[in-house]
């Protein structure tokens, strides 16, 4: 074996397999990981189970789960097919669970990275409107801005993201405050690097990680906000969504509730998932901090 | 003297935060489609065009913006909401109709949440990585998915349906005529699975945070120094290792109070309870605007008055803060 091999051969492990093997030791995550797989895999396959529509009629009202092989979950009191609207709903879950998502820590990250890294007097000021939107009931906020903006799904996805920015904006913030002191940041500066590349191209990379973790919580609470929006009737009424199924399921919940309790065992397993996930995430991340 | 000093200072700095949520919600009414004058025309079923430029004058709304701004912002300063055409009545009227409703469940989840789960908490903590902590984790998660209006429903189906035991919904049994005890033992049977609907997540949460804050604590070294002179078991986690353990739930009980407030909505519609969150459920469904805004401004104020509160506590059990 020559040396050029061996040294190949105990090359420390790259950041992503160190990561990894600590995630692997938290049984709890690895099952998180599990029931995310299976449901993004119900919305891969959403097209197979009911290719023309999930709302459309698919038998008998009412039909009991089990009983019928055209219907395994049964049907609700529209005779619309319960396991397609699980597959379907978990499609609409996980998209605006996503994006909203991606829309919330975009704008926490902006605000949070001017705030931390300029400080004075704009960090006084968009740290006011900070706390403003965290005194503000999230949910009622959140049923504003349904409805005054309507309740398609962009628009529901813009509002869930416009509530849920306020965390991440604190955690960006204090992350640029203590990383803007920091040598390679003088020495950028220095060098006549710009505010802004500064702060996207050097601070942002370095104050990431914590976000990214914390975005599977973020991601667990959109999916609650949508889902309770969709069964209060708020809901864009063009997509199937497992909040809407149990909002419909109230009604018919003496003589059928596994209309309602089927749709909520699958919000229950997908938020479980992202909890788990952020938890495992979390623990990998900052190993020496033992959490619970 | 520092109490007061301490006292007005939190008083001053709530007051850019409330100043920012008023010109919020006066955006949110300038986006949303129509004004009052629409919303009174709509009601009177239409009117002539001169007589609405005379209503949009006497409202104001003919001013430039930034005094419709000023205008508003005088008004709510006054707690005057505008009037609510749903409901043919001042705006701050039916709040205030509505108010003790939803503060009744805030304390009642509250006080649930908090207690339960900071007890439950501290028992996984003592008997650490057994059997009794794992069900109790386990347990703890599966609160933290669990939707509320989703749990309020199942436990719907148990207890009202099935067993009978609890009112599906409503505040008091209507065609009652309960007087004393009787009265608080209806309204309280009426509440508990509202409470428990609206407080599990919460109880998650702090059961959690209790635990690893216990962990913390019963390591330090006045805990072994108590344990040394012989405090007994029970003395050393109620004396020594609870109370420094709450901080951080009393912290987070403070972050999270406007959260739970807009929980309320979910499980106030749930269990059809005539408080402020039904109210918020409706005033969306009819359109009623200057509802929703009165909600939005009224729940802040409630919010903050909360936080300021939870602050007095925490400084009560953490004596090594100084009110300054």
């Amino acid at each position: 074996m020559s040396v050029l091999e061996s040294e190949i051969g105990t090359a420390p492990p790259s950041g992503w397999s160190v990561m990894w093997t600590r995630y692997k030791r938290n049984r709890a995550a690895v099952l998180g990981l599990v029931l995310l797989v299976i449901v993004l895999a119900m919305a891969a396959t959403a097209g197979f189970v009911e290719p023309v529509d999930p709302l459309r009629r698919a038998g008998d009202p009412l039909v009991p789960p089990f009983t019928d092989w055209a219907t395994p979950l049964g049907t609700d009191q529209l005779g619309r097919d319960i396991l397609a609207g699980i597959f379907h709903g978990a499609r609409t879950s996980l998209l605006i669970g996503i994006v909203s998502t991606v829309v919330a820590i975009s704008i926490g990250i902006l605000v949070g990275a001017i705030s931390g890294y300029f400080g004075g007097w704009i960090d006084d000021v968009l740290m006011r409107v900070t706390e403003a939107f965290q005194t503000i009931p999230n949910f009622v906020l959140l049923l504003a801005l349904v409805a005054i903006l309507g309740s398609s799904l962009q628009n529901m996805i813009i509002a869930i993201g416009i509530v849920s920015w306020t965390a991440p904006a604190r955690l960006v913030r204090a992350e640029f405050l203590s990383l803007r002191g920091r040598e390679f940041v003088e020495a950028a500066r220095n060098l006549g690097v710009g505010d802004a590349a500064i702060i996207f191209r050097e601070i942002l990379p370095n104050a990431l990680p914590p976000v990214i973790v914390f975005a599977s919580v973020i991601m667990a609470i959109s999916i609650l906000l949508e889902s309770a929006l969709a069964f209060l009737g708020l809901g864009d009424p063009n997509f199937a969504s497992w909040g809407n199924m149990i909002g419909a399921g109230k009604a018919v919940l003496r003589s059928a509730w596994y209309c309602a309790a089927i749709p909520g065992i699958a919000i229950v397993l997908t938020v479980l998932a992202f909890s788990l996930i952020g938890e495992g995430l979390n623990e990998a991340v900052n190993p020496r901090q033992k959490k619970s | 003297m520092s109490m007061l000093n301490y006292m007005l200072r939190r008083l001053v700095q709530a007051i850019p935060v409330m100043l920012i949520i008023m010109v919020g919600t006066f955006l949110l009414l300038k986006l949303a489609p129509g004004d009052t004058v629409d919303a009174l025309v709509g009601d009177m079923g239409g009117a002539d065009p001169r007589f609405i430029e005379r209503l949009r004058a006497e409202y104001g709304l003919d001013q430039p913006v930034l005094m419709q701004l000023w205008i508003y912002m005088t008004k709510l300063a006054r707690f005057d909401f505008g009037w609510s055409f749903v409901h043919e009545q001042p705006v701050m009227t039916v709040l205030m109709d509505r108010l003790g409703t939803t503060l009744l469940l805030m304390i009642s989840s509250l006080f649930f949440a908090v207690s339960i789960g900071s007890l439950l908490g501290a028992i996984a903590a003592r008997k650490a990585y057994s059997l009794t902590d794992n069900i109790i984790s386990t347990l703890g998660l599966v609160f933290y998915a669990m939707p509320s209006f989703f749990l309020g429903l199942m436990m719907i189906v148990l207890f009202s349906v099935k067993l009978g035991w609890l009112p599906v919904g409503g505040i008091q049994t209507i065609p009652s005529f309960y007087e004393g005890w009787d009265y608080v033992k209806d309204v309280a049977l009426h509440l508990i699975m509202p409470t428990a609907s609206l407080s599990l997540i919460y109880l998650a949460l702090y059961m959690r945070l209790m635990r690893t804050s216990v962990l913390e604590v019963a390591d330090l070294d006045y805990v072994r120094t108590a344990r040394a002179k012989g405090a007994g078991e029970w003395r050393l986690m109620v004396h020594h290792i609870m109370r420094n353990a709450l901080l951080p739930v009393v912290t987070l009980l403070g972050v999270q109070f406007s959260t739970i407030l807009g929980g309320s909505v979910v499980v106030e519609t749930v269990f059809s309870l005539p408080g402020l969150g039904e109210l918020a459920y409706k005033a969306v469904i009819q359109r009623d605007m200057n509802m929703l805004m009165g909600i939005i401004f009224l729940s802040s104020i409630v919010v903050i008055v909360v936080n300021f509160l939870i602050d007095l506590l925490y400084a009560r059990l953490d004596s090594r803060i100084e009110l300054t």
